[in-house]
């Protein structure tokens, strides 16, 4: 990382004009300051992880949870703002040269320890994993992905996953741009009210809304009572036979991303919403005075005005889709042709106990993402060359 | 009112008039879908309220016969409920949750100062992979963490669900805050350093306070998200009951079948009304912070 064709600025440049161009800024980056860089990395998770995991206190379940809580919000506020500042103390102690390599990592360090601790170093061991056994002991090569893509069950999971990410997405987003757009034509009061509960679903939990949705789709078979799910009660009262919902192959599947939807609309509403309004009114104003109707005021100006932003909220939404797991975990556990990867995924390694099958099923999800995540960071970029 | 005032005012308001477009039939629509989607939860919140035995024999939708008959509506079920696990469910989803929101918040400010302020070797490709990670499955990480955590014997203790939790919210925090850090004027920045400031007080006494909206957005963002959380606090916490948080008590009563049915509305309403608070009267940050591009691993 050392630069070798700047030149040394340290003389006669005073420390202040080095600070207002930053990127000419030199910088010491010897191996004295990349150790001391390392340790100021270390120093916070280090001592905040032993902290919380040596002290029995806060493990023990019998203790008052006040008291944990308390003694965890002080120690997470109060003790880490103390380390943070016992490090740049520390950091000032330093000649000013190797001080101004190490201060960065004071302040980036710890955060990038915790984000390897818990994001990176999982997700490589994850990769090890899938190539081993159901202990994670010994190395079995591709068995586990032959499993998954010969075993029909996971197939189905693979094909009931990719369905999913086919339709909630699409659903979303069309149902979301077209209460926006209606939406904003109403008066300001009834805008707000009705967005406000169409969004509502937003602050459920997954488990929530499956238990909301289980007294949709319920079912007795019929002579066994009344019916209390509100479909089959709708059935009775048009005279038909209830219907068992979710185990109608393979439209229970379709049962069950209405659940989604029901959540997610909320939020591609909102967002594609705010773009809406982001329309300049000159463009709108001007399409309707020349004799265009608002369907194709809609089509020809707001909507390729807001095409980013659609693409945001589709790749969010499939994203959250391609991970659903708590949905059909609560509604079918997986049963009658429902299961889906990320489902399936926790059921083999936290129930069935296979860590190989498990990590291999957690890898097919990641892969299936990458190409949102390169359109993420292109997008980032491009977005930073404009700043 | 006259004219002259009137016009600007109409240019001005953001609130569209849809030309020869015709009123009705929007807000028809949009009425109709409104109610289509509350139905579901009216439909619960109102089997909350109902008998136990009711909510068992008959839909919600019989109510309406008897609306005004005070022996229609009882809380008995949330009386049962919150005895029966779900209030120490309640205290055990707060114990998780404050320390969970609390954590990473500290750690991703720092962290998103030095992003937007400070020069390092490779901070372009670090900020980078922190966007990257904001895509990554969570499912990526549950099976190694658990396993150190079991070999380290903490499965199932607040401690390990607070970490986990602080470190999976990190990306969006830093990617959150980093944005709305490196957007502010960096002349306030300049002349802070002029004035001989350095990095800490900068940071401490101009950054914190400037960043409070963000802050807050991603505050919220985080609570929401641990609260309704079920997988990662499954897999760390578990389903012992003394420590179980709200979603696993309430996936766990809706797996019992039909006999936990009439217990079920009250429960669900119960895992509900903190968040439903939380968000209805902090909606706008919420926001914020969804329109900010958050996409959350």
């Amino acid at each position: 990382m050392t630069t070798p064709l700047l030149p040394d600025q340290e003389s006669d440049v005073p420390e202040k004009r080095q600070e207002f161009e930053p990127s000419r800024e030199s910088q010491d980056n010897s191996f004295a300051v990349w150790v001391l860089r390392i340790l100021s990395a270390l120093v916070v998770p280090l001592v905040i992880i032993v902290f919380f995991f040596s002290f029995q206190f806060l493990k023990d379940d019998d203790v008052n949870k006040i008291l944990q809580v308390t003694i965890a919000v002080v120690v997470g506020v109060v003790g880490v703002w103390a380390l943070y500042w016992g490090m740049d103390r520390m950091v000032n102690l330093l000649p000013e040269r190797p001080a101004h390599g190490v201060r960065p990592f004071v302040f980036v360090g710890p955060a990038l320890v915790f984000l390897s601790f818990y994001l990176v170093y999982p997700a490589i061991n994850t990769l090890i994993l899938a190539f081993r056994d159901r202990d994670g002991e010994s190395f079995v090569g591709l068995d586990n992905f032959v499993t998954l893509f010969t075993e029909s069950q996971y197939l189905i999971g693979i094909r009931n996953s990719i369905v999913w990410v086919l339709v909630v997405p699409a659903v979303a987003v069309v149902f979301g741009l077209g209460f926006a757009t209606l939406a904003d034509k109403m008066g300001k009061r009834a805008e707000s009210i009705s967005k406000s509960l169409i969004f509502l679903p937003m602050a459920i939990s997954f488990v929530g809304a499956s238990v909301v949705w289980l007294f949709v789709y319920g079912f007795r078979p019929a002579g066994f009572g009344n019916q209390i799910g509100l479909l089959n009660g709708i059935m009775s009262g048009l005279g038909q036979d209830p219907v068992n919902w979710l185990q109608q192959q393979p439209w229970n599947n379709f049962m069950l991303m209405v659940i989604l939807v029901w959540l997610q609309v909320g939020f591609s509403m909102v967002i594609l919403s705010s773009a809406i309004k982001g329309v300049p009114e000159v463009l709108l104003e001007a399409a309707r005075i020349d004799g265009a109707n608002e369907w194709q005021v809609f089509r020809k100006v707001t909507f390729p005005t807001i095409s980013s932003t659609v693409v945001v909220v589709w790749t969010t939404v499939l994203i959250t889709t391609w991970k659903v797991f708590d949905i059909v975990w609560v509604m079918t556990g997986g049963r009658d042709g429902t299961q889906v990867v990320a489902q399936q995924m926790v059921q083999e390694f936290f129930t069935n106990l296979n860590d190989g099958l498990g990590a291999a099923l957690a890898v097919v999800l990641f892969i299936a993402v990458i190409p949102i995540l390169v359109i993420n960071v292109r997008r980032f970029q491009a977005q930073e060359a404009q700043r | 009112m006259t004219t002259t005032t009137e016009t600007p005012t109409v240019t001005a308001s953001p609130k569209r008039e849809g030309g020869r477009f015709s009123k009705w039939p929007v807000y028809l629509s949009v009425w109709v879908i409104t109610v289509l989607w509350v139905i579901p939860a009216v439909g619960l919140f109102i089997n909350s309220l109902r008998d136990p035995g009711d909510v068992r024999d008959s839909g919600w939708w019989t109510i309406f016969g008897s609306i005004l008959d005070p022996a229609t509506w009882t809380l008995e079920n949330y009386r049962i409920v919150l005895q029966e696990g779900f209030g120490n469910a309640f205290a055990n989803t707060l114990a998780v949750t404050i320390p969970a929101v609390v954590i990473p918040i500290t750690i991703a400010a720092f962290a998103a100062y030095a992003f937007s302020w400070m020069t390092f070797p490779g901070r372009n490709l670090l900020f980078v992979i922190v966007v990257g990670l904001m895509v990554v499955p969570l499912q990526m990480a549950l099976i190694p963490i658990l396993r150190i955590y079991t070999s380290f014997d903490v499965t199932g203790t607040f401690p390990a669900v607070w970490l986990a939790h602080a470190g999976f919210g990190l990306p969006l925090a830093i990617y959150l805050l980093r944005n709305y850090m490196g957007s502010l004027p960096a002349s306030i920045i300049e002349s802070a350093k002029i004035d001989g400031a350095s990095h800490w007080a900068i940071f401490v006494r101009l950054i914190i306070p400037l960043s409070v909206p963000v802050l807050a957005s991603f505050a919220i963002f985080q609570f929401l998200w641990v609260w309704n959380d079920y997988l990662v606090a499954l897999v760390f916490l578990g389903i012992d009951p003394s420590v179980r948080v709200l979603t696993v008590e309430l996936a766990d009563l809706a797996g019992r079948g039909e006999g936990a049915f009439s217990l079920l509305p009250a429960a669900a309403f119960v895992t509900m009304i903190l968040p439903l608070v939380v968000f209805f009267s902090l909606q706008r940050f919420f926001v914020r912070g969804l329109t900010a591009g958050s996409v959350k691993g």
